[in-house]
């Protein structure tokens, strides 16, 4: 019982875990089912057959490779216009900042639901097809606030003295933009687009509204739910997934390495 | 303030004719930095609220075409329509928030002080899980809560069913399709966006401080209280605030884990838009839910006292 009590917090704590990647497991679990109806809701039995034909469903993996491509623009937009307003707003005291932050922070605290229709009314107004086009645009919308977030974070720990020393072995400005702050910048940099790539992929709200007949992967998954789910999905997330978790254990090991080489 | 990052020879190019004024072109910077991404957020966020601002007073139909009519009566019937719903996405929202910060705060607790070398590889599994599409995930709940699944027959086994039905929870032996089932969904979806917060906030706490706390003699649970729990409260608000306003407008858990009995105000806005093609009371109910959450948000913040956030 002692012991108990005293490691209550990590006991609860490992539970939540539990609780959080239970649903990745049953996901796991479950792309090596075989249903026997259109659904894949319970157990029938193993097979291998959604691992051996990912794409053997119609229009799942061009909805996947449209999602994919989709996001990397996303990041790309809202990379390059929130990098360059979070340096605006950390290096440089000008007028109408307040203002400025806040229109950054609104996003971020609105219901996605509320952003969403909106944006179709705008576009119900103006006359603009529904389409690609419209769900990029309202993907680089939503992923900007979060990029400048993270972008911000990372500027406002940077030493300006570093760029300042640059300058004084005669490095002119682009050559001290490029080798001086943008490595340090990088980080923020990586864990905005990092983000906005998870958001934008994940994102179904705004692009349920915003989409007209494109069907991206949520909306291909948000439509199989009623037409009935192919295993095939499972792999996919399953995938997604296991991927995420090596990506992220190789960059540790590559940190770690050069760091053990930097002290060494 | 000065800008110590400009560089001091922008004065040098002689072809420039501005160049007694050099400081001239150095005060843009700033704003030629900002232009593209703010008018991007002014032209798709901000415009399109004036123009649903606009929709919610027009009257007439699809056929005939909109006009604005300045028709606030609009507001008015679809608050008295859907008030159920309205006041249920709060309910649930809120029960899911303070369900994320019980189970959360454990987690991100360990993850700051007592992982050690695990550290990273708990992080990496509290974040891995969205890059698998989140509808998947959720979708698999009704693997997880279907009615003969191990974990309805536990509860049931145990008793819980008994309590949470006679609280209107559950329905007899049935999870799926219960408000269990939907703040069960919309707890998960949103627990990350509670534990990252925490976990920043509490890791930027001092150890030494708690180390202090023990050599005056507090208690464990004193520590926590009077130390890292009043550290952490700006973990602890903006944890609630990136849970409680995502889960207020949340559709999909109500509608892949719930029944018509637990419709949320996001439904109705979605059917209103997107399947009735009722726009002006689709924009009324959008704008009394920006209104509520935003009035609650602002309440929240002055009570907990972090402006910073903002």
């Amino acid at each position: 019982m002692r012991w108990i009590r005293r490691n209550l917090v990590v006991i609860a704590g490992l539970l939540t875990l539990a609780y959080m990647l239970l649903p990745n497991i049953v996901v796991m679990v479950f792309s090596f089912n075989k249903p026997n109806g259109r659904f894949n809701y319970s157990w029938q039995r193993f097979s291998l057959d959604a691992w051996k034909d990912p794409c053997g469903v119609a229009d799942m993996c061009e909805s996947l490779s449209l999602s994919l491509q989709l996001a990397a623009w996303a990041t790309v937009g809202a990379v390059v216009l929130g990098t360059m307003i979070a340096f605006a707003l950390v290096r440089y005291r000008f007028r109408a900042r307040g203002a400025i932050n806040s229109l950054i922070f609104l996003p971020m605290a609105m219901p996605e639901v509320v952003m969403a229709a909106s944006l179709l009314t705008l576009f119900l107004n103006m006359g603009i097809e529904l389409g690609f086009w419209t769900v990029l645009i309202a993907h680089i919308m939503f992923c900007l606030s979060f990029v400048v977030t993270a972008v911000k974070a990372r500027v406002m720990s940077m030493d300006p003295r570093l760029e300042e020393a640059a300058r004084d072995l005669y490095a002119g400005p682009t050559q001290t933009f490029l080798r001086v702050t943008l490595p340090i910048a990088a980080p923020g940099i990586a864990a905005g687009a990092l983000l906005a790539f998870a958001l934008s992929f994940d994102d179904f709200i705004i692009t349920n509204f915003n989409a007209g007949s494109t069907v991206t992967f949520p909306m291909f998954v948000w439509g199989s739910a009623q037409r009935g789910t192919p295993v095939q999905i499972n792999v996919i997330g399953t995938a997604m997934f296991v991927l995420a978790v090596l990506m992220v254990v190789a960059g540790q090991i590559i940190t770690n390495r050069r760091k053990k080489t930097a002290t060494a | 303030m000065s800008t110590p990052t400009l560089p001091k020879e922008a004065a040098a190019p002689v072809e420039e004719p501005v160049l007694r004024k050099p400081s001239a072109r150095k005060r843009l910077v700033p704003y030629w930095l900002l232009l593209p991404g703010i008018i991007w957020l002014l032209v798709f966020f901000a415009l399109p609220l004036v123009y649903q601002a606009s929709t919610s007073v027009q009257t007439g139909s699809l056929e005939q075409g909109f006009q604005v009519t300045w028709h606030f009566q609009t507001y008015w019937d679809a608050f008295t329509e859907y008030w159920p719903q309205l006041v249920r996405s709060l309910l649930y929202a809120g029960t899911a928030t303070l369900l994320c910060l019980l189970l959360g705060y454990p987690l991100a607790y360990l993850i700051a002080f007592k992982a050690g070398r695990w550290r990273n590889l708990i992080l990496v599994l509290v974040i891995a899980p969205f890059f698998t599409s989140f509808l998947i995930r959720t979708l698999a709940w009704k693997t997880i809560l279907a009615d003969d699944s191990v974990v309805v027959d536990v509860l049931n086994a145990l008793h819980v069913l008994d309590v949470t039905s006679w609280l209107g929870w559950t329905e007899g032996e049935r999870v799926l399709a219960t408000p269990m089932a939907v703040v069960c969904g919309l707890t998960y979806n949103f627990l990350p966006f509670m534990i990252l917060p925490l976990y920043t906030s509490l890791e930027r706490i001092d150890g030494r401080l708690h180390e202090a706390a023990q050599d005056l003699y507090a208690s464990p649970s004193t520590t926590f209280r009077k130390v890292t729990f009043p550290l952490s409260m700006p973990g602890v608000v903006s944890g609630t605030l990136l849970t409680f306003i995502p889960a207020a407008g949340d559709y999909v858990n109500a509608e892949l884990l719930g029944s018509t009995d637990t419709k949320m105000i996001g439904n109705v806005i979605q059917s209103q838009f997107l399947r009735v093609l009722d726009y002006p009371t689709a924009a009324a109910l959008s704008f009394i839910l920006m209104a509520i959450v935003l009035v609650m948000v602002t309440v929240y913040i002055r009570k907990a006292g972090t402006e910073d956030l903002v």
